[in-house]
């Protein structure tokens, strides 16, 4: 009852006519900036936080704003990613697996309005989810060790399979390529440097921006011009609209992603490309028998949808209720509490119920606004596929670029870029997954972090890795999963 | 060092620094980071103070340049605009650090112009609420008694400055730092997750990133490595010095200077600090950035940044931390 009067302050916050004007300015920038490839949420809240303090706005006001842009941009990434086959966010690199094929099936709408859907579900169970478990859920959540999280992210990765295609091998190749690529730079254990080739621009690794960006948007752009833009002549339209049945057809795999999204997003450090990662393959593997995954399956699309924006909301829990931010973006978010003098932290609930109560409940309103921005807005988003190529792609392009530049201001950085975009043209002519590679990094930089640091607190000791509950049955998850394709290929 | 005494210091800087002959043309601030970071604020912010207080009369553009933990934009003032009067080039404790470890290629200390600093914070040694430390002198004992028995975590990598602040404390302990069980992890929050789950036991973070879980009890500081007690929620936690170690960590921020940078726009730029400093709206402006103060400009200041990147460099010496040779 005590929350529900709580979350009912909150509205009272969140539904003043200048807060509800902030969250949909946030939803409407949010949006805009996950379609944008090269800017992520955020550059775009550390961007927009001086102009907050600059206009005077009250802290829950600012914070109403900021978050909105955040989850906002959930919806966002996943645009480029059907219609393009170019991720507008890392988290929805999941998504192009079948929601290009869908849209050169001319499926392109039905596609974006499942992920809509999709993105409004997992965002507002989460924001349930948190209303009423977030505090002890953060409990537990720092309870998770860092060999805890070797486990988890060793099933991630054992998935890789599963993300691939046709060729396993290829995709296990491209996984260790990842890897590879994430080893660039100083060293977190050690300091000393690793792969830098005495390059000063090498030494903080390489941005994940630039990668995708090289992979998949430079890559794609070069491979229709050397096709002579034979895709283009596919039917890109006139496919099905989205019907009811379909919708409830996805409903179980949105409620299975939203948990998972929202237990990896809780996790501080785990984050949406994780979330959206393990959803993904979940629903492969589930749906072996019923599924069309990898050419166009609308679940396919869903999951990895679902869970990322699951994912962001969980990621709020531990920076409201511990002050402990899961991820880069709720880092600036809570940089942006304390620029205001509030203290982040466990009493924030308390000492500032209206910046607590008001930011969850503009939560439920904005995923709402987003949900009836998104929608019709689906007939337009399609049509950028109309836009003649020779416009289209000289402008992503030059977009990307932008993206890129405005982040580092380094030439190098573009180079990179370029240099990765000729990689991505020529494995895509060579069949070898991208995918692969965008998980491969992700979750290859991670997996040695939390190794040594398990290692180093047990002091050497590899038996730690096994020492608790979760990370036993992790393991057992992450051994079935890569034996399991061999045992059903020796029975079938 | 004394921070009274550093006043003093400040105070008798003469009043040349007046400087009349300049006046910025599209001045920029570059920010050796992403969007977000501390060296992002610094410039963001305080540009922005000095122009609405009308410090400096034209707007100052922030321009981030990440790479290399500040080395990019180092190796840029030094070749591309060694002589620019219009860019300052914000710095903290960190990248004194670098330059003591080599880090900044062969740009050091004397490659920039000190201009001066804002603010500072200061490093804090934290333990969990119900820890059995209950002061800085059981640390140490436990230090002494094995270096390799606590677990230490925080954010950033061997010879970070995290590192170098408990590295202190385990040297104030006659223990090889390079000993210590040391795991880094990605930002303070991280750490501090790690610190409230039990799986590190003391977590050497900043005044600034502890404050709610010092209000909500959840954790306690064993010192503040300030010369003095820090105000406000600190005044009760005790310096390391009042506990007989030694070790002082103050994270200074503020900014440089191109190496060759004109004396008046050197000048205007110390004066236009100072000016800030001065400012009524100033202390607000610097709490809400996390920090205290710290004024200190022009020459001192330069003296003691040259003198701080020697102890460091000293320090990565003896711990075995310098990549390049000097």
């Amino acid at each position: 009852m005590e929350t529900f009067a709580a979350l009912g302050g909150g509205f009272a916050v969140a539904l003043q006519p200048h807060n509800l004007a902030l969250a949909f300015i946030g939803c409407i920038v949010g949006t805009a900036i996950g379609v944008l490839p090269g800017i992520g949420p955020l550059n775009a809240i550390a961007l927009l936080l001086p102009f907050c303090l600059a206009l005077r706005l009250p802290p829950e006001s600012a914070l109403i704003l900021l978050a909105a842009v955040y989850y906002g941009s959930g919806y966002g990434g996943r645009i480029t990613a059907i219609l393009l086959n170019m991720p507008g966010e890392p988290s929805a690199v999941l998504t192009t697996l079948d929601g290009h094929p869908l849209a050169k099936q001319g499926r392109g709408g039905a596609a974006l309005a499942i992920t809509g859907i999709g993105s409004f579900i997992g965002a507002t169970l989460s924001v349930i989810a948190m209303t009423f478990l977030s505090v002890p859920l953060a409990r537990v959540a720092v309870a998770f060790s860092p060999a805890d999280y070797v486990a988890l992210i060793a099933f991630a990765l054992s998935l890789l399979g599963a993300v691939g295609g046709v060729s396993a091998p290829k995709a296990w190749a491209a996984g260790c390529l990842g890897i590879m690529l994430a080893l660039i730079g100083i060293d977190s254990g050690t300091g000393v440097e690793r792969f830098t080739m005495g390059s000063f621009e090498l030494l903080g690794g390489i941005d994940f921006t630039i990668l995708a960006i090289g992979l998949f948007a430079i890559g794609e752009i070069l491979l229709l011009i050397e096709t002579r833009l034979r895709a283009q002549a596919e039917a890109l339209h006139g496919g099905q609209r989205l019907t009811f049945s379909e919708v409830v057809f996805c409903i179980p795999a949105m409620l299975r992603a939203s948990s998972i999204g929202f237990v990896i997003g809780v996790l501080p450090g785990a984050g949406a490309s994780v979330a959206s990662a393990l959803s993904y393959t979940t629903e492969k593997r589930l749906n072996e028998s019923n599924g069309k995954f990898g050419q166009g399956d609308l679940r396919g699309v869903a999951a990895p949808e679902t869970a990322d924006n699951a994912a962001q909301i969980g990621n709020m829990v531990p920076m409201l209720s511990l002050g402990i931010p899961g991820s880069g973006t709720t880092a600036v978010l809570l940089g942006a509490l304390l620029m205001y003098n509030i203290t982040p932290g466990p009493l924030l609930f308390e000492q500032r119920p209206e910046v607590a109560w008001g930011l969850i409940a503009s939560m439920y309103i904005g995923n709402c606004m987003l949900l009836l921005l998104n929608l019709p807005l689906v007939g337009i988003f399609a049509r950028l596929l109309t836009v003649p190529p020779w416009v289209l792609y000289p402008g992503v392009l030059a977009l990307s670029f932008a993206g890129v530049f405005a982040v580092s201001n380094s030439a190098f950085d573009l180079l990179l870029a370029v240099a990765f975009g000729v990689m991505g043209w020529l494995f895509r002519k060579m069949e070898i997954p991208l995918v692969p590679i965008i998980l491969g990094f992700v979750l290859g930089r991670m997996l040695e972090d939390n190794l040594r640091r398990a290692l180093s607190l047990s002091g050497g000791e590899v038996s730690a890795l096994v020492a608790s509950p979760v990370s036993i049955i992790l393991w057992v998850m992450t051994l079935a999963a890569v034996v399991w394709p061999f045992l059903r290929k020796r029975h079938g | 060092m004394n921070r009274r005494a550093l006043l003093a210091a400040s105070a008798l800087v003469p009043a040349f620094a007046q400087a009349q002959g300049f006046t910025p043309q599209n001045p920029e601030c570059i920010a050796p980071a992403a969007p977000g970071g501390g060296f992002d604020l610094t410039c963001r912010l305080t540009t922005r103070v000095m122009q609405e207080q009308n410090i400096v009369p034209v707007p100052i553009r922030t321009q981030n340049m990440p790479g290399g933990i500040g080395a990019v934009a180092i190796n840029h003032i030094n070749a591309q605009r060694p002589r620019d009067p219009n860019v300052i080039v914000a710095f903290s404790t960190g990248s004194w650090l670098n330059m003591a470890q080599g880090r900044f290629g062969r740009f050091a200390e004397n490659d920039v112009r000190w201009i001066g600093a804002i603010g500072a914070d200061y490093g804090v040694i934290a333990v969990k609420a119900d820890s059995p430390f209950r002061t800085l002198a059981d640390l140490v004992a436990a230090f002494r008694a094995n270096v390799a028995g606590v677990p230490v975590g925080s954010s950033g990598a061997v010879g970070s400055q995290d590192w170098t602040k408990i590295a202190l404390v385990a040297r104030a302990a006659g223990q090889d730092p390079r000993r210590m069980r040391y795991v880094p992890f990605e930002g303070g929050g991280a750490a501090m997750a790690a610190l409230l789950g039990g799986h590190i036991q003391v977590f050497p973070g900043d005044a600034s990133e502890v404050g709610g879980q010092l209000d909500a009890g959840a954790i306690r500081l064993l010192a503040v490595m300030s010369a003095e007690r820090l105000p406000g929620r600190f005044a009760n936690i005790p310096t390391a010095k009042e506990q007989g170690v030694d070790v002082e960590w103050p994270i200074v921020r503020g900014f440089y200077g191109p190496p060759q940078m004109p004396d008046a726009a050197y000048n205007y730029w110390v004066d236009a600090i100072r000016r800030l400093q001065a400012h009524p709206t100033w202390p607000e402006q610097r709490n809400a950035q996390g920090l205290f103060e710290f004024n200190m400009v022009g020459e001192p200041f330069a003296a003691l940044a040259r003198q701080r990147v020697g102890e460091y460099r000293q320090l990565a010496r003896d711990v075995g931390m310098v990549q390049v040779a000097q």
